[in-house]
């Protein structure tokens, strides 16, 4: 049971990421929630690939290689994570718009205001 | 926007051009270590925000132009097009210069080696150009967004005091 | 408050039923076969020379994704450019 730690990982950090998209008031909170909802999406498709005792697959300076984890996931998520950095460029852009109109960054009053 | 204290600002002052030479040595390095493009390019965009946290926005607005890094971003993107096209004869994204001698083409002897340089056809074009491309992109976006608080606050005229000390 | 608990025994339940379900179909450190990650590991030194396999798959063999992502990158620093123009005073 404990060979599988890092599935645990991965749903504890995924738990705490969600809790903070629907549990929080301040705007800057919940930007950082779906931040961390992103790099657990992440750390999952680079833990599925490994196997036990593999090295990195590069060949230079590699010394005596027997087995290497699986590359392919690898290069999937250096894409995923370039999109959920133009996710967040954009996110935080809005939320500096919103801030200008309306004078606050509580979601409860946003809700409220009609601007 | 108060300036931070003057060990950090120095600090920074002379760690920005350091991100600059390292950025580049992992964008040109792609094809032997773990790196590449886009990792290479968000490293030297760093270099814009130690710039602007040691000298504050006047000048750093007057030292990097927008239009200058807007330029290195379309000149990677249509470098990154025009790479796949070379080689169209075969398939969209041939890899024509691998093997060949000359420019990019050495041969690689196969297992654990200690890396030829000179070696990965287009796939040293493309690393360049994905990393020109993220430098223009994440520098564009840290001085608008820099730009973008200047709009707040023009009514008091202060701006930043204390970067000059 | 009883929101934030029934929320909690909730996220308990459907972990619980994952995580005893991924115990069964894929332990840590196993993987299923992957013939095509067994090819890119064998081949992909000799056909293109290079030294990094990761590199390798990103550039050459998917270059196709790549292109996709470049895009992406493109249009959100157009995006927030767009955001930030200075409009006409007094709207």
């Amino acid at each position: 049971m404990t060979g599988n730690a890092p599935f645990l990982v991965v749903g504890i950090i995924f738990f705490l990421g969600l809790y903070a998209i629907l549990f929080e008031r301040n705007l800057i909170k919940i930007a950082i929630g779906i931040s961390l909802l992103e790099a657990s999406a992440n750390l999952l498709l680079i833990v599925l690939g490994y196997r036990t005792g593999g090295s990195i697959p590069v060949f230079t300076l590699a010394g005596e290689v027997k087995t290497m984890v699986l590359p392919t996931p690898q290069a999937l998520t250096l894409t995923a994570i370039v999109i959920g950095l133009a996710t967040s460029a954009l996110l935080l852009s809005l939320i500096m718009l919103l801030y200008r109109h309306y004078g606050t960054l509580d979601v409860r009053e946003i809700r409220r205001l009609r601007g | 926007m108060n300036p931070l204290s003057i060990v950090v600002r120095t600090i920074c002052d002379v760690f920005a051009w350091f991100m600059g030479i390292f950025g580049v040595y992992v964008i040109i390095h792609g094809h032997l270590t773990p790196g590449g493009g886009f990792q290479g390019g968000a490293i030297v965009a760093t270099m814009i925000a130690f710039l602007l946290v040691s000298h504050g926005g006047k000048k750093l607005l007057a030292f990097a132009r927008p239009g200058f890094y807007s330029t290195i971003e379309t000149t990677g993107l249509l470098l990154f097009i025009c790479a796949g096209f070379f080689g169209i004869t075969t398939t969209f994204f041939y890899n024509f210069l691998a093997g060949q001698g000359g420019l990019f083409g050495s041969v690689v002897p196969s297992g654990p080696n200690s890396g030829v340089i000179n070696s990965a056809g287009t796939i040293s074009l493309m690393n360049m150009a994905v990393g020109l491309e993220v430098i223009g992109g994440l520098s564009l976006i840290i001085l608008y967004m820099f730009k973008g608080i200047r709009l707040f606050e023009d009514a008091e005229g202060s701006g930043e005091t204390g970067h000059d000390r | 408050m009883k929101k934030r608990a029934l929320f909690m025994l909730a996220i308990l339940v459907v972990a619980g039923t994952f995580w005893g379900a991924l115990d069964r179909i894929h332990p840590f450190g196993d993987p299923v076969r992957a013939p095509m990650d067994d090819y890119y590991l064998d081949n992909a030194q000799q056909e293109r020379s290079v030294n990094n396999v990761v590199t390798a798959i990103v550039f050459d063999y998917r270059g196709f994704d790549t292109l996709g992502e470049a895009a992406v990158l493109f249009t959100a620093v157009c995006s927030v450019l767009a955001l930030f123009r200075k409009g006409r005073e007094g709207r």
